[in-house]
């Protein structure tokens, strides 16, 4: 019981960078934009905020500056494909390799350093001792407790605020929501925006809270499931929620696994060969639901065609 | 005209930014790490000779990236691909035939680095067709599953005793290494191959049947089904073609090269992802892919010496393939959007 | 009468075509102004950009007599002009709500859609008709989707309403609905601008009437002062005679080359499109089918067609069954399918136009031998084409993209017919043509009829329908309702068949 209860508390944090970048994600492809770049933009995020800590001493000051820097990022790829319309998949892998090789420029300097201050949990009294779920969810850290509050509000924003249902329209049919009067550029530069933000944040949390320490090229592949889990989640934040924490299990079975002499090596390829499992029961319910993924995804808006 | 110069424009911007930022992070100037470069790469006959030895697996797999995007479907597993085949020629030298004549030995290694490239390929592909998975995603999973892979077998079941404890495999006998020119490590058989396969792609795609279904399901997918071209067929030849040529650049780096099978990251610092790069800038073009290969082949050179001689790591050159990336899109953007974005600032 | 709109030497060209030419157009508050034409007169292209849509390259707008600079819809509907358009600019997955919310700027930003409702509720008691706000809209009929985009522009207090030929995807009955509304609306005060090529309508309807022609403005007139023949004079520059064709009744032969017995098909979400439909062709006939667009037409081709499987039924070619059958074994069968959707489906933009003209033989010989492909062959066939069909183009290797309208599909009715076809499935042949090409492709058709092809042609043109075909079916629903010759054809009767009566 015991064992299961810590594999279950190990399981939020380690899904937790996911949930952050899948969140954004979701946002940004329900714009419209297909952002292939969030591996680069996590590992920027996971660099900047452990340089920035490791300088300041001041945890909150690297992540605030990490999720700017992912921001920022994203805007380079928002750059790219919604002000010039170039191919969004090739600009998402540039973002990627960009990212991978300026954290690499970066970070040479903080491989093997600690953080001057360790980041302890924050269990919420009150909550913490409901039982079974409280340790589990209400004995973390405080980032873990922001994912939880953003998740709520990403699931509200969305369906249930103006600014959520421009962002749908936009995503569906960019035509219509741009004769309606709604300026798409900017929600989808927005849309991006946020994607960038949240994508550094998760790279914030990977090397800040959850390692902490930096190692080149920590996100190993973390980017890449955030976008699978975009599509599990069929764009909604509530099933990230579920999607993220399923894939965060994923990796504590990994290190749980270990000390019965299975191959590391074999075990490192679980969340791969997991995630295109997902992503084959994904496209399962999307085809039994007769659901799809927002109608112009990828696909540029031109307004003036001339025929 | 104003077009060409806002684009340019753009583009020089983008790769002056990129210096600056490697500037203000390393504190290296960016003159002499592109001296660096240009000199390690291409100002002498053995940087020429290194150059020219990278250079051949990525015409390989821009190869088989080209023919994969010019049907538009989104093989970004070239990586994978070529472990597998760097596999594949092991598997055949190690275990399978490790007695045969030389020729034939050789050949079957090509044959099996082939096939495993391919399949590996082939999944993403069937995946594709039967449940309609993004083969971007796919791919790339398949990329990082192939390195555990390798890795595993190295470290593994494939550990060869005589290494004092290395993650390498057994050293492959004489028979099985690939000829060199000279003393430098050009492995000519695998060159020349890459070459012939070059035309022969290039002849395919603009005058054959397949390469014909190949343009016509990249350009309009909806006119294909019209037509009635067997689209899952073509896109899982395409896919197993493009696999299979992504393999054979993973049997010339393990039989030319490294003569044994080792770690992922030792047998490629990221040819497949470099390629994709390869073959954009080639336009899909398999000639131009060839010349573009070259050039990239003199920035890992370049990579590898500004790590030894600026003590840059080695990411450096991933940051320089994506700024190249970021410029080729930027020129490749069409008439009709810049014109678009002027008339939106006005 | 007061004036609430005016547009002064308005211009816009595309390219080198002058898409209007220095038009002038006044509209007055509380009226119905028809603005009549061809298609490519340079109606939609004026009230593009009294939308927005498009800015004119010369030319001033004044809205109750003040110079107004409009940029984008955005700024089109902060002067109270309210557009609904042809495709109806709504977005299937959001509901009926969601979808008037969207358009309205000044919705609360948290719970957006909640007064919106009691809005349309009100309005659809007002003027009596029904409506579910919480309805997603790809359920809905095209005339429910029209009172949606309708409600939408009530709903913004729009001044102008510019409705853009509304009646094409409406069944008569819609349309009365229709015109019943408009009129309530205009007894309201407000402003309603009808884009129309149908003279009966205009005359229907409006108070007044704008005709263009060929991007210039011939007049604006008084309905009660003009009369069909004068409209018409006007419309197309000349008198024009409607009559009936000369009809070729040839000896169809005993040969039936399509017998569709019973046939059953699902449509994208799983739903019977077409239900039970039996109908056969002989050969040198062609049989129209009538109805409005979305009720099982496009399933019905893409069964003959092989794009599509059956779920019952059979489909028999020269009484040959070929029922699920793959494209390509329904093609080597000499069949010709002429698109619905030229450009998505017709043809492929980047490739060559010499490429296109082989999309559907080049596995055969001579253009290749199983392998390789001979491109001396190709182009000389491509030129032969070109000069048999009047295809303007530069040259055989131009990007078949780059082509217009009219000449994409000469460039597809040459590569289909030249497989001489046995049956030729045609969808919407000259939608969106200019009356040139129209003319040309109508005389195509009835060339190979004569021939002794047998024609399936779907239109939603009754005219063209009536000009072309040996016997007219109507289409409702999935089912086809009586069939009947071309003798005996009437209008009403067609016209209560496509609502199902």
């Amino acid at each position: 019981m015991n064992a299961i209860l810590e594999v279950l508390k190990a399981t939020i944090p380690a899904g937790t960078p996911l949930l952050l970048g899948a969140l954004g994600e979701i946002y940004v492809e329900r714009s419209g934009i297909l952002n292939l770049g969030v591996e680069g933009i996590m590992i920027m995020g996971a660099v900047s905020a452990f340089g920035v800590t490791a300088i300041t001493g001041n945890v909150w000051l690297g992540v605030i500056l990490s999720a700017l820097i992912g921001g920022g990022m994203s805007l380079i790829h928002a750059f790219n494909s919604i002000t010039l319309k170039a191919n969004q998949t090739l600009s998402g892998l540039a973002l990627t390799m960009l990212g991978l090789g300026l954290s690499g420029l970066i970070g040479k300097r903080y491989i093997g350093m600690p953080l001057p201050n360790k980041i302890y949990n924050l269990p919420i009294l009150g909550l913490k001792d409901i039982p079974l779920l409280g340790p589990v969810l209400f004995d973390q850290d405080p980032i873990v407790y922001i994912s939880y509050i953003l998740a709520f509000v990403f699931w509200f924003f969305l369906f249930n605020t103006r600014f959520g249902l421009e962002l749908r329209s936009v995503g569906e049919s960019p035509d219509v929501a741009d004769s309606a009067g709604i300026d798409v550029f900017r929600i989808q530069y927005l849309a991006v925006f946020i994607g960038g933000i949240m994508a550094g944040l998760g790279g914030a949390y990977l090397s800040v809270f959850y390692a902490p320490a930096w190692i080149e090229g920590m996100t190993a592949g973390m980017g890449w499931i955030v976008l699978a889990i975009t599509i599990f989640s069929l764009w909604r934040p509530e099933r990230a929620v579920v999607g993220s924490y399923l894939f965060g299990g994923i990796r504590v079975l990994q290190y749980k696994l270990q000390p019965f002499g299975i191959s590391p090596n074999i075990l490192n390829m679980l969340p791969f060969i997991f995630t295109i499992l997902v992503l084959m029961l994904a496209s399962k319910e999307i085809s039994r639901k007769k659901i799809s993924a927002p109608s112009s995804l990828g696909i540029p808006y031109f307004r003036e065609k001339i025929t | 005209m104003t077009r060409r110069y806002s684009n340019s424009f753009l583009s020089i911007l983008v790769i002056i930014l990129g210096f600056l930022a490697v500037y203000l992070i390393s504190g290296v100037r960016p003159d002499i790490i592109l001296k660096s470069i240009v000199i390690s790469a291409f100002g002498s006959v053995y940087g020429l000779s290194e150059t020219l030895t990278k250079s051949i697996p990525l015409v390989l797999c821009g190869l088989g990236l080209s023919l994969s995007f010019k049907a538009s479907i989104w093989n970004i597993g070239a990586e994978g691909q070529l472990l597998m085949g760097a596999v594949g020629a092991t598997w055949v030298v190690l275990y399978l035939m490790p007695n045969a004549p030389r020729l034939i030995l050789i050949l079957a290694m090509f044959l099996m680095g082939a096939i495993l490239g391919g399949i590996w390929a082939l999944i993403t592909a069937i995946l594709k067709v039967k449940f309609n998975l993004n083969e971007i995603i796919v791919s790339l999973m398949m990329n990082y599953i192939a390195i555990e892979f390798v890795n595993y077998l190295v470290y593994g079941p494939w550990k060869s005793p005589y290494e004092w404890g290395f993650p390498y495999s057994t050293k492959f006998p004489l028979s099985a290494q690939l000829s060199r020119i000279s003393d430098t490590r050009i492995h000519y058989p695998t060159l020349i191959l890459a070459i012939i396969l070059a035309i022969s792609l290039y002849i395919v795609l603009n005058k054959t049947k397949l390469g014909y279904e190949i343009r016509v399901i990249g350009d309009n997918i909806e006119a294909a089904r019209y037509a009635g071209l067997d689209i899952p067929k073509i896109v899982l030849v395409v896919l197993l073609l493009s696999g299979g040529l992504a393999g054979l650049a993973g049997v010339g780096e393990v039989a030319g090269i490294h003569h044994r099978l080792r770690v992922a990251s030792g047998i490629s610092p990221g040819y497949g992802y470099t390629a994709v790069i390869v073959a954009w800038l080639g336009r899909l073009n398999p000639l131009l892919i060839i010349l573009v290969s070259f050039l990239f082949g003199g920035l890992l050179v370049g990579g590898d010496a500004i790590q030894v001689s600026l003590g840059l790591p080695g990411a450096t050159i991933n940051f320089v393939n994506g700024l190249i990336l970021i410029f080729v899109l930027v020129q490749s953007v069409s008439k009709a959007r810049i014109s678009y974005v002027r008339k939106r600032k006005k | 009468m007061e004036k609430i709109l005016q547009m002064k030497g308005i211009t816009k060209r595309f390219g080198n075509i002058v898409a209007n030419d220095k038009i002038d157009f006044e509209l007055n508050r509380g009226e119905i102004h028809g603005l009549l034409g061809e298609n490519g007169a340079g109606k939609t292209t004026l009230m593009n950009i009294l939308y927005g849509l498009y800015l004119p390259d010369e030319g001033e707008i004044y809205i109750n007599g003040t110079k107004v600079d409009i940029k984008s819809p955005h700024d089109a509907i902060e002067f109270g002009i309210s557009m609904v358009h042809q495709n109806f600019k709504l977005i299937q997955s959001h509901t009926v709500v969601e979808n008037v919310a969207l358009g309205l700027r000044d919705t609360r930003f948290f719970y957006p859609t909640r007064l919106i409702e009691k809005k349309i509720k009100n309005f659809s008691q007002k003027y009596n008709f029904k409506i579910d706000p919480n309805t997603p809209v790809w359920q809905l009929s095209a005339g429910e989707k029209q009172r949606v985009e309708i409600i939408k522009a009530f709903c913004r207090d729009a001044k102008i309403f510019i409705l853009d030929e509304p009646t094409t995807m409406l069944t008569p009955n819609e349309t009365r609905e229709l015109f019943r509304l408009l009129r309530l609306l205009k007894e309201e005060g407000i402003s309603i601008i009808l884009i129309t090529h149908k003279l009966d309508e205009v005359i229907e309807v409006c108070d007044r009437v704008t005709v263009l022609r060929g991007g210039k403005k011939v007049d604006t007139v008084e309905i009660g002062k003009v009369d069909k023949e004068e409209l018409t004079r006007m419309m197309f520059g000349q008198d024009i005679v409607l009559k009936g064709r000369d009809r070729y009744m040839g000896n169809f032969g005993e040969d039936l080359a399509l017998e569709v017995k019973d046939l059953t098909v699902l449509n994208d979400k799983g739903l019977v499109a077409v239900k039970g439909v039996s109908f056969d062709i002989h050969r040198g006939e062609i049989l129209g089918i009538a109805g409005v667009s979305g009720n099982g037409q496009k399933e019905l081709i893409e069964a003959i067609t092989g794009l599509r499987k059956a779920i019952k039924g059979s489909i028999k070619i020269l009484g040959e069954d070929v029922t699920n059958m793959g494209v390509k074994e329904i093609l080597n069968r000499r069949v010709a399918h002429i698109p619905e959707e030229r450009v998505r489906m017709g043809i492929v933009p980047s490739m060559s136009l010499e490429e296109n003209a082989i999309l559907k033989s080049y596995d055969k010989s001579p253009f290749s031998n199983g392998l390789m492909l001979d491109h001396g062959i190709i182009s000389g066939y491509a030129k032969e084409l070109i000069s048999k069909y009047g295809i303007s183009a530069l040259d055989e290797k131009v990007p078949a993209g780059t082509l217009s309208g009219g000449n994409i599909q000469k460039l597809i009715l040459a590569r289909e017919l030249s497989v001489s076809p046995i049956l030729i499935i045609a969808s919407h042949p000259t939608q969106g043509l200019d009356v040139r090409s129209t003319r040309q492709i109508h005389e195509l058709l009835l060339r190979k009829k004569e021939e002794g092809c047998a024609i399936l042609l779907v239109s939603e043109d009754l005219q063209e329908l009536i000009n072309l075909s040996d016997r007219i079916a109507v289409m409702f629903n999935g089912s086809i309702k009586g069939i009947m010759d071309i003798d005996r054809v009437n209008i009403e009767e067609i016209g209560a068949l496509m609502v199902g009566v």
